[in-house]
């Protein structure tokens, strides 16, 4: 599915010490529809690193190849084409605050539609019908015509992903998704993100801080030091001593407890 | 040792003998370019007369001898103000989209700043002037006047409006696979719409008060009215005038801030 190989991410800056080398050498396989969480301190190089794959961020080296392709090294319409396949997802939700929630989802479908359609808002009935399928799957049917700046945290995020699987992308990029909800509305958007990845065989990478939250949800943690991959394994793998190589010296008893599970209520 | 009791601000500068140099300085500096004025005191008398003829002419403003002149004068007056605003948004915007850092390549951002700059630098009597010589006197010259300042004033403002959009807003269009003219109509045009429309409405009330001032050398016009009534010395006739220029400026900012405050 997703291939990462040497990729190297090198901030312009006064010298050319380590210290601006925001990925070192990364390599990375994930397969069709696996869930992968990253985790790391602030500054590893998490958001760096799934910026690199749609090339949001230009790489310094390395190649990402996506479904056999390459998306390195390639620009205009064929760097256009590659980003369709690749549904991205952020932290403070990044919606158009001024548009409404369906044009907000539709705005999925840029890669697919003419400029002059999706300037007078014609999107293909399929497309609007689509829309309208994923706002009933994440609760949100109602609210097509409101603002986006109307909403709920929560909320946001859920157009967010409906924007994401428009794409109709074969990976997800998700960056912090719940970085700034609350811990309930974290977990309803794990979830949700967890099954719909599942009912779509999509492959994610999931930029996250809460490293309970993520051995709740997530089969395969990778951990991102300084740039670099420390650990690559299942959950149950991420020992106290683990965690001490990722992030420095700390008590990581409590973190790594298992936390209850809340389900049942999916309400936000 | 420090007396905690008192306490003042620390001066703006610190050093006494440079901060009371400095006002003593100003002070002999003013008192001498005062001297330099020549002021001619018999002058001002005589001044002060025909000043209060005019100003007492706002008690009997008279709109109706010269009615025709006035009518015709505002009718021309608006429409120069709707044209040229017209003609200058429109011109302003690929100027003000080239002008903004985040989206313009590095030639495209100087020729527009280069636009904007120009069109800043000269004030509109100035520019008027030239019109006029260019496309003699009428409203036309005033048409130009005002649409070429009125590129300047739109297209500096959209540009610094769409360097402050918020950049992951449109990130999140370009990770769709979006085209670039695709990112601006949903990544930036929403975020800058609603003030660009409540500037456009600003700049219309603008231009109808400069359409009065450039009438003044022959850019057509109320102004031109305006410019002939005291030629004549009618102050009864310019008082009208003047009466109605601010009843319609501020009928105008009336509606143009009603128009802002419905806007978000």
């Amino acid at each position: 599915m997703l291939t990462i190989a040497g990729l190297t991410k090198r901030y312009a800056g006064k010298h050319a010490a380590n210290s601006d080398l925001a990925l070192d050498n990364v390599d990375l396989v994930v397969p069709k529809g696996q869930l992968m969480a990253l985790i790391g301190p602030s500054g590893a190089g998490k958001s760096t690193l799934i910026r690199c794959v749609n090339r949001l961020v230009e790489p310094s080296a390395g190649r990402v190849v996506l479904d056999g392709s390459e998306v390195t090294g390639i620009g205009g319409g064929a760097l256009r084409r590659a980003r369709r396949r690749m549904g991205m997802i952020f932290q403070e939700y990044a919606l158009v605050e001024r548009l409404t929630v369906m044009e907000n989802v539709l705005s999925g479908r840029l890669g697919y539609v003419g400029f002059w359609a999706s300037w007078a808002r014609r999107f293909p009935a399929a497309d609007i019908a689509e829309a309208f399928r994923l706002l009933d799957r994440v609760g949100l049917l109602g609210l097509a015509d409101k603002r986006a700046d109307e909403l709920s945290g929560g909320q946001r995020q859920r157009v967010g992903i409906c924007r994401a699987l428009i794409q109709n992308p074969g990976l997800l990029l998700v960056d912090e998704p719940t970085a700034s909800l609350d811990p309930k509305t974290s977990r309803q958007i794990m979830r949700l993100l967890v099954e719909l990845c599942a009912e779509r065989d999509l492959a994610a990478i999931v930029n996250i801080h809460d490293v309970a939250l993520a051995q709740m949800f997530v089969p395969r943690i990778v951990g991102l030091r300084a740039g670099r991959v420390v650990f690559d394994g299942a959950p149950d793998a991420l020992t106290p001593d683990m965690l001490t190589t990722i992030y420095g010296e700390e008590d990581w008893s409590a973190t790594i407890r298992p936390v209850d599970d809340d389900s049942g209520d999916d309400d936000a | 040792m420090r007396d905690v009791a008192r306490w003042s601000p620390p001066p703006l500068i610190r050093n006494p003998w440079l901060r009371y140099g400095l006002y003593l300085g100003g002070a002999v500096y003013l008192a001498l370019a005062v001297g330099t004025l020549h002021i001619n005191w018999a002058r001002l008398a005589l001044g002060l007369e025909r000043g209060w003829a005019f100003v007492s002419a706002f008690g009997h403003p008279n709109i109706v001898t010269h009615w025709r002149e006035i009518e015709e004068g505002f009718i021309e007056s608006l429409t120069m103000t709707v044209v040229a605003t017209a003609a200058g948004v429109a011109i302003s915007l690929p100027v003000g989209l080239g002008a903004a850092r985040n989206l313009a390549p590095m030639p495209v951002y100087l020729l527009c700043r280069g636009i904007i700059a120009i069109s800043r630098t000269f004030p509109e009597i100035i520019v008027a002037i030239l019109f006029v010589k260019m496309f003699g006197f009428g409203p036309l010259a005033g048409v130009a006047t005002l649409a070429f300042a009125t590129i300047g004033f739109m297209a500096k403002l959209l540009a610094e409006d769409i360097e402050d959009i918020d950049a992951t807003q449109m990130e999140a269009i370009r990770a769709t696979g979006a085209s670039p003219m695709q990112i601006i109509n949903y990544g930036v045009q929403p975020q800058v719409m609603a003030r660009f429309i409540g500037l456009s409405v600003y700049r219309l009330d603008i231009n109808f008060r400069e359409s009065a001032v450039i009438g003044i050398v022959g850019a057509g016009g109320i102004g031109a009215t305006l410019n002939t009534s005291f030629e004549r010395y009618e102050f009864d006739t310019a008082a009208a005038i003047l009466l109605a220029i601010i009843g319609i400026v501020m009928a105008t900012e009336y509606a143009s801030s009603l128009i802002r405050g419905r806007l978000r």
